[in-house]
């Protein structure tokens, strides 16, 4: 059997955070009461003038900046022509052969691909998937199916849309994961779209065909639309890879097609085949001026890029000496990373904050949004451990608490009677006690298996509840043993 | 002089209209004589101007919100509604 590989691009739509509509003063918001959102330029009532809204066109650029692309000095809108009824002016007016952004790139990293794949040492986790272009253009109406009718809410049509085509740079469906989780995550860096595909403010269509390995030309693309989460693109790449290899090996050809994903049967379903081409017969908007983003737009757009999570990552481990993995996860969220800054400002130990955030706060199965914890018990947790006040175990008594009741640490020690013996003369008289009551893990330790030590450690601390602080004791039974 | 040709059945299918014979004439000859105007600007020497020249570009407008129609004016030309949606023959994907 020959061996296939896959070729794929990915178009993704993406609403962008703004007040108003892309060319009338309606107000972009998601849900609200149907047709509440409309006035007579986003109904395409005739003789309307629409104006564009700068600030969907300086979140473009931004976007484009924030993906190494070039900015048009000088481009325009046009009209896509089509009969739709959620179209009600009859065409769409986007952007066809002059694009706000050109080429740049998507670089992926490691905690953007699937869990189960993090491991595999076969992945390139720092792939760049290049872009081909980013356009602005207006959505349009959401539609609702009933039985022999449709009905529809306008306040979705004319809100502003980013498209971004990526090159067909994709060859697997982890490949296409990670490329979706690192551009929402740059989106929601700048502030741009909140990118939720499952409220429909980031949508993807993904072409995929297959090729036999080594093969120059592409295969026939197929088309899959209806996918609402990342982990669809991925279940529905994987299907339909499989699917048109055992097409390929039956000798059935592969059609140029459009096909549905079913998430809830993980199958795709052909909707069409491309009988002909679309022909939109696009042409610029007579209603619309050329824009220059050269005159301010451009700049403000620069002046607003936001540290990106790959320098972000390198900064939070120069700056808190955390570790390259802890930087990484933490930089995948602005406001985690944010959070952990406050959380951090004044602590010693500012990778034990790390910690605490990542491993002991995420496993009460809290979430960053809502995190009831003043940052700066971190810090104060942390440096009652570093100052020897109290010992890690007892700090892990002390978090829980600390983040149910957001009480400072110092309090929550008091109130739990936890207090570290750190009277040197009463560690020494328990780890005396305890070298008399072992005198095998001494004789072990004398004949130089120095982790002896540590199971004497252990019986210090029983003996002393453990409120030993373990490192004193460690110092003392070194030097006892070694005297 | 000569016009450019213009597939009018073509282009009266991209509109979703229905012309009878006549009518296609009709549209075959006005929308020749449009392209015929057309193909004389055409002759024009633009090479020294840029496209889209203008004084003017940029007409934007700040993301400020404003007033949009009280729904009911907004669906008042509308011939069938139902829970403020506009009702329409149902649409295939
Ligand atoms: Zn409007």
């Amino acid at each position: 059997m020959a061996e296939y590989e896959a070729v794929i691009g990915l178009e993704v739509h993406v609403q962008l955070k703004t007040n108003t509509k892309m060319f009338c003063s309606c107000k972009n918001e998601f849900g609200g009461a149907p047709n509440s959102h409309v006035c007579p330029v986003c109904l395409g009532m005739p003789g309307v003038l629409p104006t564009p809204n700068e600030e969907a066109i300086i979140k473009t650029i931004l976007t484009g900046e924030m993906l190494e692309c070039q900015i048009a000095p000088r481009c325009k809108f046009d009209r896509k022509n089509y009969f739709y009824p959620d179209m009600p002016k009859n065409y769409q007016i986007s952007q066809y052969d002059e694009p706000l952004c050109a080429n740049g790139a998507v670089t992926l990293n490691l905690l953007a691909f699937p869990k189960d794949v993090q491991n595999d040492p076969k992945v390139n986790f720092d792939k760049k998937i290049r872009l081909e272009r980013i356009h602005l253009e207006e959505d349009v109406a959401k539609s609702f199916h009933y039985d022999g009718a449709s009905g529809i809410d306008f306040n979705r049509a004319g809100t502003p849309l980013m498209e971004i085509v990526s090159k067909a740079d994709i060859a697997t469906p982890e490949e296409a994961f990670a490329y979706l989780t690192a551009l929402k995550q740059i989106l929601i860096y700048g502030g741009v779209s909140d990118a939720d595909m499952e409220k429909g403010q980031m949508r993807c269509d993904v072409n995929v065909s297959i090729r036999p390995k080594g093969q120059k030309e592409y295969g026939t693309k197929v088309e899959i639309k209806n996918l609402n989460s990342i982990s669809a693109v991925r279940k529905s790449l994987h299907y339909e890879i499989l699917r048109q290899t055992a097409d390929v090996e039956a000798g059935v050809p592969i059609i140029q097609q459009t096909r549905r994903w079913d998430d809830g049967r993980g199958e795709t379903f052909m909707m069409r085949t491309k009988e002909k081409a679309h022909d939109y017969r696009y042409f610029p908007d007579p209603d619309l001026l050329p824009l220059n983003t050269e005159e301010g737009l451009h700049q403000t757009a620069k002046s607003r890029l936001p540290e990106l999570p790959a320098a972000k990552k390198s900064r939070l481990v120069a700056d808190y000496a955390v570790t390259e993995y802890q930087a990484s996860v933490l930089a995948s969220e602005v406001a985690l990373a944010n959070y952990f800054e406050k959380a951090a400002a004044n602590a010693k130990n500012k990778s034990a904050v790390a910690n605490f955030l990542l491993n002991d706060y995420f496993a009460t199965g809290g979430d960053i949004e809502n995190i009831p914890v003043n940052p700066e018990f971190f810090s104060e947790l942390s440096n009652l451990v570093e100052e020897g006040k109290i010992n890690t175990k007892q700090a892990k008594e002390v978090f829980p608490k600390m983040v149910a009741e957001n009480k400072a640490p110092s309090v929550l020690v008091k109130e739990l009677g936890l207090s570290q013996i750190t009277d040197t003369a009463a560690l020494e008289a328990l780890c005396d006690q305890a070298i008399a009551a072992n005198p095998r893990s001494v004789a072990d330790f004398k004949a130089g298996k120095t982790n002896a030590v540590n199971a004497l450690k252990g019986q210090v601390m029983k003996l002393s509840k453990g409120q030993a602080n373990p490192q004193v004791v460690g110092d003392i039974l070194l030097k006892k043993l070694s005297a | 002089m000569a016009s450019p040709d213009i597939d009018v059945r073509y282009v009266a299918d991209l509109a979703r209209l229905n012309l009878s014979d006549a009518e296609a004439a009709t549209f075959q000859k006005q929308l020749s004589d449009i392209l015929g105007y057309v193909a004389q600007l055409e002759k024009v020497d633009v090479s020294s101007v840029a496209a889209f020249s203008g004084p003017v570009v940029n007409n934007l407008r700040p993301d400020v919100l404003g007033e949009s129609l009280p729904v009911e004016v907004a669906l008042s030309n509308a011939p069938q509604q139902e829970n403020n949606l506009i009702v329409v023959p149902k649409m295939i994907e």
